[in-house]
């Protein structure tokens, strides 16, 4: 069976490529310091599962020495010119599209083919064709455009440099979470909310409840840590309980009003800081502030919404 | 209860606002809570490094990009923009509004479509990029920043407020398992009617916005912000953008 254990030792290899990569490239100023953090966070794939929650604790204490203290640097980019890129894109005209289309379709067709098939690892059957459909992706680049042999892992680490150490923002936040959970950040929060804010009438709850949701998302950048804490310190026993509104209503249009906390915060590095890196932006948070509007209008829309319905059903 | 593991929130706030490197900030925050909260530096490292190991499949998407990186080596962007140079009434704020809508469809029916490594640098932020420049001509490095921000806050807000249509994402599975353990059941299906409402509201206003793309466009076109000079850069030999 092909699980995501595979895929892990997969996303290594191509770490430890750039690990050699990038201690080869005498143009950056600081090579050892982009092959140390990539080579020991291919040693996370590579090996995480087996080595013990201590080690693995001391791998994110390495990375973060290293992409923390500015001990990286951007590699110069080891790719065509403009003027061959322009050429190449007259000559192959719109099959150029076609690699780049390979890698979703395959993942898709793979997810609703082998729903529940003994081969794959049934619950990250989309992560496992996701990687199926770069494989296949490259091989077709390969027999058709014959790049010089490295040029994938080249331009591919040409890519990750742009990102550099926020390749493992999103992950280090979710780590934090679970730190905070087991530290009872929830319940301290929720204590908090349930004792300071006025909550006396129906509306009142409703709007405590999706602001503190939005807020605490904001604080934590994910609505799935804010959404127990926040239902079970006002939305059950307020909402629900004292004021008699729907929990179905009130819990999906709550997450939702999440949502608008997690576009609105650089916490949440996966959605608006890893992009912003990758579309090389000047501001990080370039991603965010266009963002803010449209959260800002849909947090009061879910507020009205959940006010209006959840007693109403 | 452990009032004093809020610290670790403040050290984050405190972090991002005085723009201190994230990844010390997150340490450090985790630290001071574990410590606030009675839990000893070695349980702290291991907590961390548990979670760390755990949450791997978030770094998994960064595969895609040599397969990218290969093909925007043979022009790939450059393409992206000469199509939609050739398509006649394609805008950048048009463009984004379809790629909104069809996002929030298609991961409103669970489908796996787009991204922001596979689909939103490759291809859809170049094809804005494009459009743009079919419309005024001179698109300014502030503009094209601007437009990629869009690109990458289309795919984000289609995604947010589609998925939860579908019955069997994470979101509605942990609503259903939190309110569960708090004695009420209820079918996924009714959670997921429930974020039709907003969902329709997102494609609304956000659309709305991203129509005013086009006309702000067409402004600043009329009458160029004086602050830049060194601003064409369709036209200086670093094209596309200083992606170099």
């Amino acid at each position: 069976m092909i699980t995501l254990e595979h895929v892990y030792i997969l996303t290594g290899l191509m770490g430890a490529a750039f690990t050699v990569l990038s201690a080869l490239d005498q143009s950056n100023p600081k090579r050892w310091g982009n092959a140390a953090f990539w080579g020991v966070l291919s040693l996370s794939f590579l090996f995480g599962s087996e080595l013990s929650d201590f080690w693995n604790g001391v791998i994110v204490i390495v990375l973060v020495v290293i992409g923390g203290f500015g001990l990286m640097h951007r590699s110069a980019a080891v790719t065509s010119t403009p003027q061959t890129r322009r050429a190449h894109a007259e000559r192959f005209g719109n099959w150029l599209f076609l690699p780049a289309i390979i890698v979703p379709v395959v993942a898709l067709i793979g997810t609703l083919a082998f729903k529940g098939s003994a081969f794959i690892d049934s619950k990250n059957t989309t992560l496992v064709f996701l990687a199926i459909g770069v494989l296949f992706a490259l091989a077709v680049c390969y027999a058709w455009l014959r790049p010089p042999l490295l040029a994938p892992l080249e331009d591919g680490r040409r890519l990750v440099d742009t990102i550099g150490w926020a390749t493992v923002l999103p992950q280090m936040l979710a780590s934090l979470g679970a730190v905070f959970a087991l530290a009872g950040v929830g319940d301290a929060v929720g204590h908090i909310a349930t004792h300071t804010l006025p909550l006396g009438s129906p509306v009142a709850a409703v709007i405590a409840y999706c602001l503190g949701m939005a807020l605490f998302t904001f604080v934590m950048g994910n609505a799935f840590a804010a959404f127990p804490v926040m239902t079970a310190g006002i939305g059950l026993p307020l909402i629900v309980h004292t004021f008699h509104g729907d929990p179905v209503i009130m819990g999906a249009i709550g997450m939702l009003a999440g949502y608008s906390g997690t576009l609105m915060t650089p916490m949440a590095a996966n959605f608006n800081i890893v992009p912003a890196a990758l579309l090389e932006l000047p501001d990080r948070n370039g991603v965010i502030k266009v963002q803010v509007p449209t959260a800002l209008m849909l947090l009061a829309a879910n507020t009205v919404l959940m006010a209006v319905l959840v007693y109403r059903f | 209860m452990h009032m004093w593991s809020l610290l670790g929130i403040a050290v984050v706030v405190l972090g991002f606002a005085l723009r201190v490197n994230p990844l010390l900030t997150i340490a450090v925050a985790a630290g001071v809570t574990g410590t606030a909260a009675g839990i000893s530096p070695v349980h702290i490292v291991e907590a961390f490094g548990k979670a760390f190991a755990q949450t791997r499949l978030i770094g998994v998407v960064f595969l895609v990009l040599p397969v990218i990186g290969i093909l925007e080596r043979y022009g790939l962007q450059e393409r992206a923009k000469t199509l939609i140079a050739k398509l006649r009434g394609v805008s950048a704020g048009r463009l984004l509004l379809a790629y909104l809508l069809i996002r929030q469809a298609a991961a409103a029916f669970g489908v796996p479509l787009g991204g922001q490594a596979q689909v939103v640098r490759p291809l859809l932020a170049p094809m804005v990029e494009g459009a743009a420049e079919t419309q005024i001509g001179r698109v300014s490095e502030k503009q094209r920043y601007w437009l990629r921000a869009h690109a990458a806050a289309a795919e984000t807000i289609g995604l947010f407020f589609g998925e939860d249509i579908f019955i069997a994402i994470g979101s509605i599975l942990l609503i259903k398992a939190f309110l569960q353990t708090e004695g009420i059941v209820v079918e996924p299906f009714a959670l997921s009617v429930w974020a039709i409402p907003t969902a329709v509201l997102a494609a609304v206003i956000h659309g709305a916005r991203l129509l005013l793309i086009d006309r702000q466009l067409r402004r600043e076109a009329a009458s160029p912000p004086p602050e830049k000079s060194r601003d064409d850069f369709s036209t200086s030999p670093q094209g596309g953008g200083g992606r170099s």
